[in-house]
């Protein structure tokens, strides 16, 4: 299995996700091989089905919304690159990438991308806005049975007016990242991916 | 005049001091105008009356001392054979059976010797918790100094007045006591209740400030005051560098108990706490071997190198020998609370003689028994809390919490008792150069790895963690214990008395202005200001994210062997099966059909709350989109979202256990 991971995957294609991810070669292999153990079909993408069959993540209350996170606008399988782009978000922000300002273009990992990926499990419509009604849904996934839907509502009501600056009654990405300024998403929002 | 009566007299003048401190707020008038007005500009009117008081009780008590003593004192001539049941037979000189006779039945006798030990130890205790309690209705004392200084200066009182009644030194505090009994419960409260998620994350750094940092220590400390000792040729040329090693060992060791005392009442973020605190566990593997290892090579006729090799193999396998040993004893605790359903009243009393069985078991095999009965305790907690009652987790609570601070005071008392000793070896170079050698030495050890060590984490440990790290390294009642145990030799008594010297000031200095330096360095503090409702969800929301995340690229970094024990138990429960209640393993997996208020029960000690319809309605009323909230409803939002959002260690139990409460409420609802 472990051979057969690394001659599916070419030198090429690893310079290439390494330049766009900023993993390292060693992460790109493992990662790669936990990429064709999910894939029971065994044709070089994942399905929602496949990653449906994750334990644990079935049992996760952000679930599906994570499952299609993965995938591109409209698509039904992910390939290998759109995966480690997806996963890219969560590299740690290392020290020499802090002081890069002259960056090309802004790494996947940064904080405000981090923040973006967030902001878009609560968007699903895509349209750069937490509706109350989006915000509701979520809420709802993760508080569960037990609160009445005043409740929730008061709570929904509540958020938005934290966050809102220009009482449109809905998020916006600006206002969300500034609703968020004294957390610590650089650190919540990191896997260590292991060498 | 016996210890005993000593120590009734003390109790009885506490508790008078206790009453009469309380008497005050039942008459507001202020009882000592002299004092209040020339105090008035300095203290409050309750402050004030709580001084008058005290000085008032104390000045009393002494007086109370002499009349109840002597009216204690039993008649000189104590007539032995009439207490001892006449079957037990006399030993008199030629061997035969002699009563002495009574001339008239005695309506009244005391015979104390029958209740001696017991009666010694209970007044010990209840000296001890008086002590305690006294110092918590003391008014503002608890904020400047902390409770284990208090308790000192208590038991040098009581030690003085031993001393001056008796002109003899007071009880010490034996090693073995120390060892057996008064260190255990300590021990596994602080091991019941480790933040699992928390020590486990920085393990590495625990490990390496524990174990190297030990060392460095020891080494240091020993070295320096062998040179020390050179230099001083004329006083202390008799010490020998085995001698200074063997010092260094044990008061390089910083104590859990002394740690804990003072890091409880200040808060400083949760890393740091559990770095100090988890060190402070760690490290007794290390110093218990060392300090045996220098002992036996003081017995010894000469020291190889292979001897020293030999030394670093058993460091090892005394920490991993107590790992197993508690491990083991954990895994059969948790084995036997699954039988407990029938006879729930005596489950709490299986992890009390499981876990002080492991310590007793390690300290047998000469391994680690601090580390036997944290690991004992952290594994067969989880087990335990799923499988008894919900009384008999909260009775463990209760005992642990209440065994350990019962311990803990009366380690304090002893302390200060102790102090008071006939002899005292003083000698002014090798006490101050004890003193800043471990300050130095702890210094300049804690900066040595954090530097190394912060390359390899993510949340590096910083400049004021490592001052509090260095500063709060206390030495307590451990290092006493064992500078007792040292073979007899010209100097132990410097050493006694270097060791008592070096715990007063850490605990006394250290330990008062710990606080305030924390205030001066703004450590950084528990987030003491409530996050908004936004910063909650969004950050449970983030979690979530990065749960699912780490499902995806198939591993938890730290908590991977964790979480893989916990998919483990619930996706193939027939391999735990034989540690977790057969009940707990079905009531998962389909949905309950009777018995459901027994489950609802289940369910709210697993950690979810489940609140009642009425409370849900009682709480907040239906209210239009667009109004602003009010404090108090903030309040209550605030009181759902933490009871509610999925908790995050448990979330594979909740969920599962959310789908089975909605399926309880619909056949409650169809009843």
């Amino acid at each position: 299995m472990g051979s057969r991971a690394s001659t599916l995957l070419r030198e090429e294609e690893i310079e290439e996700i390494k330049k766009e991810t900023g993993f390292s070669h060693s992460q790109i292999t493992r990662l790669y091989s936990r990429f064709t153990s999910l894939d029971k079909g065994e044709n070089g993408t994942l399905s929602r089905e496949d990653f449906q069959r994750i334990p644990e993540l079935a049992i996760n209350p952000l679930g599906d919304r994570i499952i299609n996170a993965f995938f591109p606008e409209g698509e039904d399988q992910v390939n290998f690159r759109g995966f480690m782009r997806t996963l890219a978000h969560f590299r740690p922000i290392e020290d020499n990438e802090k002081n890069k300002n002259a960056a090309a273009s802004e790494p996947l990992n940064s904080r405000t991308n981090k923040l973006l990926f967030a902001f878009r499990l609560y968007d699903l419509d895509r349209d750069d806005k937490i509706s109350r009604d989006e915000l509701l849904q979520v809420l709802r996934m993760m508080v569960g049975v037990n609160i009445s839907d005043e409740q929730l509502g008061s709570i929904a009501d509540r958020t938005i007016q934290e966050a809102d600056t220009n009482g449109d009654n809905s998020i916006s990405f600006n206002e969300f990242i500034k609703v968020l300024e004294k957390v610590d998403v650089e650190q919540k929002m990191s896997i260590r991916f292991l060498h | 005049m016996s210890r005993v009566q000593v120590l009734f007299c003390v109790c009885v003048c506490v508790c008078v001091c206790v009453c009469v401190c309380r008497l005050p707020s039942l008459y507001p008038p202020n009882p000592c105008p002299i004092l209040s007005q020339s105090l008035r500009p300095l203290l409050s009117q309750h402050g004030c009356r709580m001084a008058a008081v005290w000085t008032f009780s104390l000045l009393l008590s002494p007086c109370l001392l002499w009349p109840s003593c002597l009216a204690l004192t039993p008649p000189a001539e104590l007539p032995q054979p009439h207490n001892l049941p006449p079957l037990l037979g006399i030993n008199s000189s030629d061997g035969s059976l002699s009563v002495d006779l009574p001339r008239a039945l005695r309506v009244f006798s005391m015979d104390y010797h029958h209740v001696q030990a017991p009666f010694e130890i209970v007044l010990w205790i209840m000296l001890a918790s008086l002590a305690k309690l006294g110092f918590h209705w003391s008014g503002r004392v608890p904020a400047v100094v902390p409770e284990s200084c208090l308790l000192i200066m208590v038991g040098l009182l009581v030690g003085g007045v031993i001393y001056g009644v008796r002109h003899s030194a007071p009880p010490t505090l034996s090693a073995d006591a120390f060892f057996l009994f008064l260190l255990p419960p300590i021990v596994l409260d602080a091991g019941y209740f480790l933040p699992g998620r928390l020590f486990f994350e920085n393990l590495g750094t625990i490990l390496w400030y524990a174990v190297l940092g030990t060392l460095w220590n020891v080494l240091g400390i020993g070295l320096s005051l062998y040179g020390v000792c050179l230099l001083a040729q004329s006083s202390l040329g008799d010490v020998s560098l085995l001698h200074c090693l063997l010092f260094g060992s044990l008061i390089a060791a910083v104590d859990p108990v002394a740690v804990l005392s003072v890091f409880q009442e200040m808060h400083v973020n949760e890393q740091l706490h559990i770095l100090v605190f988890g060190e402070s566990l760690l490290n007794d593997a290390v110093t218990v071997v060392l300090y045996k290892l220098f002992e036996s090579f003081l017995r010894l006729p000469s020291v190889s190198g292979l001897d020293v090799l030999l030394g670093g193999c058993r460091v090892v396998v005394v920490g991993l020998g107590g790992l197993f040993v508690g491990l083991f004893f954990g895994l059969v605790a948790a084995l036997t609370s699954r039988f407990t359903s029938r006879a729930q009243v005596i489950a709490p009393l299986f992890v009390f003689l499981y876990s002080y069985l492991s310590y007793l078991t390690s300290e047998m095999l000469h391994l680690s028994g601090i580390m036997a009965i944290v690991t004992c305790a952290v594994t067969m907690k989880q087990y335990v809390e799923a499988n008894v009652s919900e009384r008999s987790n909260t009775s463990i609570q209760y005992f642990l919490k209440m065994w350990s601070s019962v311990s803990e005071t009366l380690i304090f008392i002893f302390l200060g008792v102790s102090t008071i000793q006939d002899v005292h070896m003083w000698s002014w170079p090798f006490v101050c150069s004890t003193l800043l050698l471990c300050l130095i030495w702890r210094a300049t050890g804690v900066l040595l790895l954090t530097a190394v060590v912060n390359k390899l984490r993510r949340n590096a440990v910083t400049f004021r963690d490592q001052f509090i790290i260095a500063y709060g390294g206390l030495r307590g009642a451990i290092c006493f214990s064992l500078v007792f145990l040292i073979d007899d030799f010209p100097k132990k008594r410097l050493f006694i008395t270097t060791t008592i010297v070096v715990i007063l000031f850490t605990v006394f200095v250290q330990g008062m202005t710990i606080k305030p330096l924390v205030e001066l360095l703004d450590v950084k503090r528990k987030k003491r200001a409530l996050p908004t409702v936004s910063e909650e969800i969004h950050s449970r929301l983030i979690d979530h994210l990065l749960a699912g995340i780490e499902d995806v690229v198939g591993y938890w970094g730290q908590h991977y062997w964790k979480d893989k024990l916990v998919s483990l138990v619930l996706f193939y429960p027939q391999l735990v099966f034989p540690f977790s209640v057969h009940a707990h393993k079905k009531w998962y997996l389909k949905p309950p059909v009777g018995g459901s208020k027994h489950r609802m029960k289940k369910i709210t000690q697993s950690g979810l709350t489940i609140m009642s319809t009425s409370y849900c309605n009682a709480v907040l009323d239906p209210r239009s989109h667009s109004r602003p909230l009010l404090p108090e409803e903030m309040d209550s939002i605030r009181r759902i979202l933490s009871r509610n959002l999925q908790n995050f260690n448990n979330k594979v139990n909740t969920q599962l256990q959310q789908r089975l409460y909605v399926d309880i409420c619909l056949v409650e609802g169809s009843l």
